[in-house]
Order: C-alpha cells, then structure tokens, then sequence
C-alpha cells in the first residue's frame, strides 16, 4: 500500500497550525491548562527565544510527569530575567546557586529525592551555553558520567548575552562579538575552535540526547517528553536565537532558527545511547548567506567589502553537518 | 564505646550516626579515610538511606551537597586544603542561601609551593564566608562536634564548618567514646528544613538581590552567628550533661584565673601547649592557655572575659595573613581592645612543621623575660632565608624559590628542631 506524508504548513513559514491539528496533537501551549511554569511578566528582551524555548520545554516536562518537577538553574540570562528581586516567574520549584555547578546542584537535587524514596518529582536543570560548554562543563560531564537522573537544557544563544555578547565556546566562527570584534583579516571568532556538546554528550554514552530549536516546538516538546520517559542523564540542546545578541529584529528569532536548521548550520537529531535515532530532515535547503545576512553580527561578511571566502568556509561547515547526520529529505536526495 | 580508633574513622562512624541522607565525596589528602569509611558503610547498606556520590571535583561536591540540603535532605561532605579553595564559590553560595550543611575541613597549607601537610591556612581564607567554624582539639572532639554541628547547622539554617588539623587529628589512632545511635537519635531531631524545593508548595530560592535588600540579607546572616554565640554553649552543656564529655562551646580556658600571662590557640595544639604550660607552672610562673572552639561566630566577650587580667597575651598560629601578621590574633586584639595588653603573634606549624613543647617553653621563656617580639615565626631558620635573599640579590635569574631552599635543606623530611 502506498502512503503520501502530508505536510502541515502554513505558506511561506513552514510553521505547523494548531488549528490544523487534531486537538491531541496540538502543542501543550495550546492547551488551557497549561501550567505556565515561566510566567509572563519576566524581563526578557523583545523577541528572546531562551524565553520561549524555556517555557515550551518546562510546561512540556510538567505535562510528561503531571506537574511534578524541580528546575535548578546557572547563573545566565534565563535566571536574571526571571527572578528580579522581589518578583519571579518561577510557578515551579526553582533554585538557583551559582554559574559553573548547575548540573552538580541538580544531582544533589536527585540524589536527595533518591534518598527520600521519591521517585515521582523529575529534576530538570537548565543553563545557557556559557554555563553548559564552559563554565559549567565539568560538572555537567561528571553529571553525565555517573548517569545521574537529570535532563539538562542548554538554551544556545552563541554567546555570554547577560553580561554584553562576548564569545563562548558556542559562538560560530567568523561571529562578532565583543571579545571577537569584526576587526582584522581574520574578523570575528575564529574558525577551528568551539565545543560540539551534543557529540560530546553522545560520547557519554548517556541514554539521550537530542537537539532543538525554537522553530519547531512541536518537536522540542515531543523531545522533552522523550526525554522524561527515560532514567539518567539526559541532554537536550536548544537554539534559542538572541535579538540583542546577534543583532537580528526581534520579530525574526523563529524565521532564524529556522534558516540555521535549513542551512545545516544547526542539525537537529536525537540520539539514545550514543547512537542517532532520528534526524530533522530539511525542508527546503537555503544557502548559508540567508541565515547569516539577517544577522549583524555577520555584517562583516557583506557590504561594501564582503568575505565570500569566509561564507564558503561557514557553507563547507554546513555541507559537513549536513553529510554527518543526512539532514537532506531522502526525496529530495534522490531528484538531485 | 571507648575505642582505639583512627581519627577519620571516628568522624566518619559519627557522621554516620548523624543519619545523612546525601554524602559527597571527591579525594583529598587528609580527608580521604573520612569520605572512604563513610562510602563503604553506604556500600554495605549499614548506613541506610544515604547516597553517597562520588563527584568530579570538590566544586561539585560542595554543589552536590547544596542541592541535596536545598532539597530537604541531611547533607554531608568533607574537604582540605586546595579542595576547599576550588569549593570556595559554592562555600559561599552554600552560606548565603542558609543550607545547613555540615562539612569536615581536614586542616591542611595552601600551596604554592604544595604540600599536603597540616595547617590552619585553608579555614581562614573562608573565615569570612558565613559558615560557623569550630575547631576540634582532639579526636574526641572532633567525633563530638559533628553531631553538635548538625544539631547547630539545622536549628539555624547555617552550615558549619568542623576544623580538624590534618594528620595530626585525622590520622592519629588514640582512645575515642564514640556515640551510640539512639543518643544520637535524641540529641539530633530529623531535619525540618526552613525552605526547601517542593512541588507542593513551589519557592524559587537563589533570586537576584539588588541594592535594595542585599545588606538585610548580610544582616540577617550575621544575626544567625550572633544566635550561634548563644546556642553553641548551651548545646555542648546538654551535650555535657549527656555524656559527661566537654566538647564544643565557644572557647577553653585551662589555668587562666591567676595567669599573667595566656597563651591563646585553636586546634590541636592546644594538648602541647597545655603540657608547656604546666612546666612553666612547675617553676612558678603564672601562665595560662585559652583555646578557641568556635572561631566563627568569634565569642569577642568570651575571649575579652578570658583575657581580662592577663598583661601578655600570645597567640599561637598555624596560619599568618601574610604581609599584615596574625589573623587570629587581629580578632583577639579587637575583642580584648586595651591598651595595657602587650599582644604577640607567634606563627608556628606552617606547611606541618611541629611544634614542640621545647619550642613553646622557649616561647614562654622569652615572653617571661618580656623579650617576645611583636610577631615571631616559630623555629624559623633565618639563614637559609638569609642565604635565598642574597642569591636573589645576586642574580636576576635566581630561580624558583622553594626549589633553592629545599636544595639548600638538602632533605626532603619535615624538619623537627633538634
């Protein structure tokens, strides 16, 4: 028998409706009893997509464990916004300690529901990418090592945003930021430098990792719900366009995630046991340029003097991701 | 029970009877035996329910310990030296947000140059860190305070700190009481945690604090430690009346009435010192020891009452504040606060060198001759500094220090004054 995959999507975004769904496969968003573990009020900026990442992957997480979870938090931008003194946005239990331990400090977490024989509260910890790939790298690899109970979000934003856009092992080569000026021959990060962490968290051998971004919640969400019906430690890396931080509009963060997801850039996969599962495959291919010219922080390589080689270079990095996980729809091979 | 028993294995059978429920442990000498023997007894399923996690540093295990305690479970760890140091961050964060997490400080120098031997260099850098800070003088003691450190940790919501001096303490094997459970079980109720994560009733701990109430917040802090001046002394009195043993409490004054002069210190030396003192008595001089348990919160009234006859105060310490002088004696000298005090500063035991009964009686001989200077470095050997200053003054390129005066020493033993 054969079967012709239909596609819900809206023209010219490729966003899902949820009008178009059947009411069970709508988002948990769409749902009025929705937990809000994120409230409104907090102080993101205009179009942040740590925000929206965060609110899908924890009213997610409360759904897949019936409201049972515990949110530890790094030091970053998600724990600033939220919390202003004397006010918070946290619906759920929510603690945050310091930068570099918050997957240290969520093992405790686990360890002690362990010890009380709780078994029913989830732990979730969550940090930017400072606080996962530098900062707080060796605490969430002895977390990983020891399989401790606990999903780990990293919100990718690319950068130190809180503290004014400096560059993290996360930042893209040839992105500007304020420790990588747009200076030199050489402008912006370098390139041959940087930390792969879901490839590093495969290497763990951990029961699941998985990759996201803010243009397709539907899927974050279904990756979350994933991850929580697992034990032990779990990875879920999700890129969270910043505004401020790469110079986009705020009204964009979706439409650039997307391009980062459809230019290869950003491959989005899942893995159980160090070993891909699944893959996003992409839609409709876009060269690099698209993604990186709506962005200022690779307004160097446009304009009066533009750097084709360095967008070559960031193409051929595409290219790679592209081979390395099969990210082209298989239809799609087969016509080219 | 009275047992011969190695220090570390009586703190860890203590801790145990303490019923922790999350222990974190990464190795560092001295403290090792301590988180080992308390590892097997989880192993074993002796002690029960308890997870014991061994971490990646001893950052982690500071953050293990403030999540567990933040979670509402009986928290425990147990460091020395460069381990408290990479801790430090978490050391403070685990005050600052009131956990009462108790942990061994097996007392050990901070390099460079490294060395694993005791000294008190590694409390005093977290002296300001809001933690209460006790130091055991014995094994016994230090047995005795982990139990009162709970007790005083959970009632007050502020970890504490039991300071142990690494090797002479943790690896010395004597006669320890050691506790039995269903005392243990009296003297420490379950902890009732004053916050803690809880989907039922859902807090955020750990909120950014601006201008607007930071100093209340500091305040607030050291309002607790003014509460641990009071409930410190009258833990170890019901501890006392218990098991008859005098553990704890804020200082420990031995033959101070009549003494001109008193000779204050922490820590294990505090046995020497007492036997040094006792000679000088023998030949008639009025000499006298005050020992601090508790050196945070600092008992600024119990030490100003203890010292309040002597003409000559001395205080003997296994760390200096290097450029300024002595850093206990800074607090024994805003506490006794008089002119009239001749105050000295004796640096002694640095890196794990001993210190002899020869060398406090000459101390006090010199100081009863009123020939102490104001700060003095105990048994320090002033011509191989002398010999390292005049190579640095003859060459630019003099090299590595320490490495030019372990050659100029010519062995690699801790020396012990003949």
């Amino acid at each position: 028998m054969t079967s012709q995959r239909v596609h819900f999507y809206q023209v010219g975004s490729f966003a899902v409706g949820n009008r178009l769904l059947n009411e069970d496969e709508r988002t948990v968003q769409a749902r009025s009893d929705r937990t809000n573990s994120i409230d409104s009020g907090h102080r993101a900026c205009q179009g942040c997509g740590e925000a929206l990442g965060a609110r899908y992957a924890l009213d997610a997480a409360m759904r897949a464990t019936n409201g049972q979870i515990v949110a530890v938090n790094a030091t970053g931008c998600l724990e600033v916004f939220s919390t202003p003194y004397p006010e918070t946005s946290w619906r759920i239990p929510w603690l945050h300690s310091l930068f570099g331990n918050a997957p240290a400090v969520a093992t405790g977490v686990a360890a002690a529901l362990r010890a009380k024989g709780n078994k029913d509260v989830r732990v979730v910890a969550q940090a930017g990418d400072g606080g996962t790939v530098d900062i707080g790298f060796g605490c969430l690899s002895g977390m990983f090592e020891r399989n401790d109970d606990v999903l780990f979000i990293c919100y990718d934003n690319e950068g130190y945003m809180n503290t004014g856009v400096q560059r993290s092992a996360a930042t893209p080569p040839a992105a500007r930021t304020a420790t990588t000026e747009a200076v030199g021959p050489e402008p912006g990060n370098a390139f041959g430098q940087g930390k792969d962490l879901p490839r590093i968290a495969m290497a763990h051998n951990i029961p699941y990792v998985a990759t996201a971004t803010v243009a397709d919640l539907h899927d974050l969400e279904r990756k979350v719900e994933r991850a929580m019906e697992l034990r032990g430690a779990r990875y879920l890396h999700v890129l969270v366009p910043c505004p401020l931080g790469w110079g986009s509009a705020s009204d964009e963060t979706i439409h650039i995630a997307r391009l980062a997801t459809e230019s290869g850039l950003f491959p989005v996969f899942e893995a159980e046991h160090g070993v891909v599962t699944s893959v996003s495959h992409i839609r409709r291919p876009v060269p690099v340029e698209q993604y990186l010219s709506l962005q200022r922080r690779f307004a160097h390589l446009f304009g009066a003097n533009p750097r084709p080689d360095i967008i070559a270079h960031l193409q051929s990095m595409a290219d790679e991701n592209i081979a390395r996980y099969g990210l082209l729809q298989p239809e799609l091979e087969q016509s080219s | 029970m009275l047992r011969q028993i190695e220090g570390s294995k009586a703190i860890a059978e203590t801790v145990a009877l303490c019923r922790p429920e999350v222990v974190c442990a990464y190795p560092i000498s001295p403290q090792t035996h301590i988180i080992e023997a308390v590892g097997a007894m989880v192993k074993a399923g002796t002690l029960a329910p308890c997870e014991f996690i061994n971490v990646e540093s001893e950052f982690a295990a500071m953050s293990v310990a403030i999540g567990a305690s933040a979670t509402g479970a009986r928290a425990y760890t147990a460091t020395a030296s460069q381990g408290l140091l990479f801790m430090m961050e978490a050391v403070y964060n685990a005050a600052g947000l009131g956990l009462p997490i108790v942990m061994t400080l097996a007392n050990r120098a901070i390099g460079a140059p490294i060395n694993i031997w005791n000294d008190h260099s590694d409390a005093m850098a977290v002296r300001d860190s809001g933690w209460i800070q006790l130091f055991a003088e014995s094994n016994q003691e230090a047995s005795d305070l982990h139990v009162q450190a709970f007790r005083l940790a959970e009632e007050l919501s502020v970890p504490v700190m039991v300071c142990v001096d690494g090797f002479i303490l943790t690896h010395a094997v004597e006669g320890v009481d050691l506790l039995d459970q269903s005392f243990v079980d009296s003297f420490l109720p379950p902890y009732e945690p004053r916050q803690m994560l809880d989907t039922k009733a859902p807090v955020s701990i750990g909120a950014m604090v601006g201008p607007e109430a930071f100093e209340e917040v500091r305040y607030l802090a050291h309002l607790r430690q003014l509460d641990a001046l009071e409930r410190i002394p009258e833990i170890a009195r019901e501890f006392f009346e218990s098991t008859g043993r005098e553990s704890g409490g804020l200082v420990r004054p031995y033959r101070t009435d009549d003494a001109e002069t008193v000779v204050v210190a922490m820590g294990s030396v505090l046995g020497t010192l007492k036997d040094a003192v006792d000679a000088r008595r023998d030949l008639g001089e009025l000499v006298g020891v005050l020992g601090v348990t508790s050196f945070r919160p600092f008992p600024s009234e119990a030490v100003r009452d203890a010292l309040a006859h002597a003409r000559q105060v001395i205080v003997i310490e296994k760390a200096f504040n290097i450029g300024a002088g002595g850093v206990l004696s800074t607090d024994i000298a805003i506490a006794i606060h008089n002119e009239q005090t001749l105050l000295r500063t004796v640096v002694a035991g640095l890196g794990g060198r001993a210190i002899t009964r020869r060398s406090l009686e000459k101390v006090l001989d010199d100081a009863s001759r009123d020939e102490l200077a104001a700060l003095t470095f105990l048994d320090l050997d002033q011509e191989a500094v002398d010999r390292e200053r005049a190579r640095m003054q003859a060459s630019r390129r003099s090299g590595p220090s320490a490495e030019n005066l372990l050659r100029d020493r010519g062995t690699a033993s801790p020396k012990i004054p003949a």
